[in-house]
């Protein structure tokens, strides 16, 4: 189907259904009961989930494919950005034409960085996209405030042209970012007993170009171009020995996952107008770094659940506070709550980072091949289980 | 005039002259040894004549082009392929995949951007992988890890890719370096075959005599960066010269 073999379309409908069933998926607790707050339903955090999902999908056709590690990817993110807010103010709030732009700016971009970092391989190539990226971000944050608007950040005005739309609405307010007349940031609420679902527009609408970027990404992976690409990683001596350029399979990997991360920005101020520097920073470009790997470098799901599980993470266990650790252990005795909360704070609001590194260790310890490579063992497990309840069943006869 | 005609090469590493004055004429469709004691430039040579370094001073022509100032991806789609001493192949690859991309350079060239179509529906390609895994009896193995297979399968694996490219040269050096005796007449017996069915071109670099002179129509022996004598195996056994650069005999004992 769709030019895939049977096991990778199982592959994308799963992502398929796990993104459109998502705000069910992710809502399980009734609004008002006390674990509510460990739903993530809602549009916002969902559009982070798939926005990074398709960043890190980027990431892993160069990380996962080549092995090259770069450290440098959020440049790219926060060019799209900004190309899709410019896009915003000059030409229309429609989404379309500005993120072609950021694909486009980010690719052109990535090409420049890529033909440069690329001259070195392993670290000494790490190093040098970490310090393009890091140079980015210090251009954007002061250096071209013309472009960017330094630290405020880019933002829509009330007198920005928009040639093709209109500078202001009617009530005078800034106009909003659609898809050809579908606001973005429209939300349906389904309240259904005590849930209450969240069906929001900006989100349908990044779903979808995660199941194109994911289906894309697929056919690169089981293309001539990603087999190269597994040759680059494994061999280059040998790939040169086999009259193959090594070069610019490389750059064109870079380029790909340049454009990824282009369109993830892009998609990021489409939903909400603005772009700020700090999106370009190196903890940014650490992050993607840390999703693939925590979900599987070289996997095609892998980056994908790495996105979700750490930008889940990231939002939830921040949202926990002192307050409610004493709701939850207000049962113990006083002595005993209080030295559990002092404990478990450290690891949960602005501490997550925390936890967070904790987890990240135990996987890599555990797990090197990710949250895919757990998934597996746990499959393997339970068959394993399933055939030895099999095998006593027919034994029992015997005796 | 030979396939591979080497004339007046030298290559000097800061005070070490590797190779001095080195002259060699390689017949097309013949097998031709380079032998010689350690540092007698046999693997300087070998890299001057695949692009990995340049000569300070002469030319290498193959089939009348100068192979100097290409990159070693250029030089190989001119038609010279190499194994080297430890088998080079696609560790993390099956041996499906290690056949597939050699026939794929051979195909589509140093680069091709060809990102949408999938490798399993290019029935071309396969049918040309699979046709030389069964012709180098690797058909069983094709959905092995090629990190995973013994010594001599590697090296069995990295001939066919190199063949997969129908190379008109072949260059092997020491291809049964620390190999058991066993292997090594394997390793021999396939380079017989390969020789008789098809039209190619053989530079083989090896200590081993049995295989030197199991195999050869010619050898060159060097030394000190200079060839010593050039003749076919015969004349070569007995010969004083060779005699005295292997054993350090003087030509007057």
């Amino acid at each position: 189907m769709l030019g895939l073999n049977k096991k990778d379309f199982t592959l994308l409908l799963i992502v398929a259904a796990l993104v459109v069933f998502a705000p069910f998926i992710l809502n399980p607790f009734p609004a008002d009961s006390a674990m509510a707050q460990f739903n993530a339903g809602y549009p916002d955090l969902m559009q982070r989930f798939v926005i990074f999902g398709i960043f890190a999908i980027g990431f892993n056709i160069l990380f996962g494919l080549t092995g090259y590690l770069s450290f440098g990817h959020a440049a790219f993110l926060g060019v799209g950005s900004y190309s899709a807010v410019w896009m915003f103010k000059l030409l229309s709030m429609n989404i379309v034409p500005a993120i072609i732009l950021s694909v486009i700016v980010s690719g052109l971009f990535a090409m420049l960085i890529g033909y440069i970092s690329l001259r070195r391989t392993g670290i000494y190539f790490s190093i040098l996209t970490l310090a393009f990226a890091e140079m980015s971000f210090r251009l954007a944050y002061s250096v071209l405030t013309p472009i960017t608007n330094g630290e405020t950040g880019l933002q829509l005005t009330l007198d920005d042209p928009r040639i093709l739309g209109e500078t202001a609405t009617a009530t005078g307010s800034i106009p909003v970012t659609n898809f050809f007349g579908i606001e973005m940031r429209a939300t349906e609420v389904m309240n259904v007993g005590g849930w209450s679902f969240q069906f929001n527009n900006g989100y349908y609408m990044c779903a979808i170009v995660l199941l194109l970027a994911f289906y894309l990404a697929i056919r690169i992976f089981r293309s001539p171009f990603g087999m190269m690409l597994r040759a680059v990683k494994s061999n280059q001596q040998r790939m040169n020995y086999t009259g193959l350029n090594t070069k610019p399979y490389t750059l064109a990997a870079f380029v790909i996952s340049g454009m990824y991360a282009g369109l993830a920005g892009g998609l990021m101020a489409s939903m909400d107008p603005l772009a700020g520097a700090e999106r370009m920073q190196w903890t940014a470009s650490g992050e993607v770094v840390l999703m693939t790997i925590l979900g599987g470098a070289g996997t095609l799901i892998g980056p994908v659940l790495g996105a979700g599980f750490i930008k889940y993470f990231e939002n939830i266990f921040s949202k926990i506070n002192e307050q409610v650790l004493h709701s939850w252990f207000h049962a113990l005795p006083d002595g005993i709550e209080n030295a559990v909360v002092w404990v478990l704070e450290h690891f949960v609001g602005s501490g997550w980072h925390l936890t967070l590194g904790l987890l990240f260790m135990l996987v890599v310890t555990f797990l090197p091949g990710g949250l895919v490579e757990g998934g597996q063992r746990l499959g393997r497990l339970l068959r394993r289980k399933d055939a030895e309840k099999k095998t006593a069943t027919q034994s029992t006869p015997a005796e | 005039m030979g396939i591979l005609e080497v004339k007046n090469v030298g290559k000097r590493f800061g005070g070490l002259q590797a190779l001095g004055d080195v002259n060699l004429s390689v017949k097309e469709n013949t097998v031709h040894a380079i032998i010689g004691p350690n540092g007698a430039g046999k693997s300087t040579l070998l890299n001057c004549l695949v692009g990995k370094l340049i000569p300070d001073t002469g030319s290498v022509m193959f089939d009348g082009q100068s192979v100097l100032g290409r990159t070693p991806y250029e030089i190989n789609q001119m038609g010279i392929s190499r194994v080297f001493q430890t088998p080079e192949i696609f560790g993390d690859l099956t041996v499906m995949e290690n056949m597939m991309i050699p026939c794929f350079a051979k195909r589509d060239g140093a680069f091709k951007l060809n990102g949408i179509r999938s490798v399993e529906s290019d029935a071309e390609i396969r049918d040309r992988a699979e046709a030389m895994m069964e012709d180098m009896n690797l058909a069983e193995k094709r959905h092995m890890h090629s990190a995973s297979m013994s010594r001599g399968d590697k090296r069995r694996l990295e001939i066919a890719m190199c063949l997969a490219q129908e190379p008109r040269l072949l260059l092997l050096d020491e291809p049964t370096a620390g190999m058991a005796r066993a292997d090594t007449n394997n390793t021999i017996d396939l380079l017989k075959e390969i020789k008789q069915k098809r039209d190619i071109t053989i530079v083989i670099i090896e200590h081993d005599m049995h295989v030197v002179f199991s195999l050869a129509e010619r050898i060159t022996v060097l030394a000190q960066g200079t060839p010593l004598v050039e003749d076919v195996p015969e004349n070569i056994k007995g010969h004083p010269k060779v005699r005295e650069a292997y054993l350090g005999e003087t030509a007057a004992a």
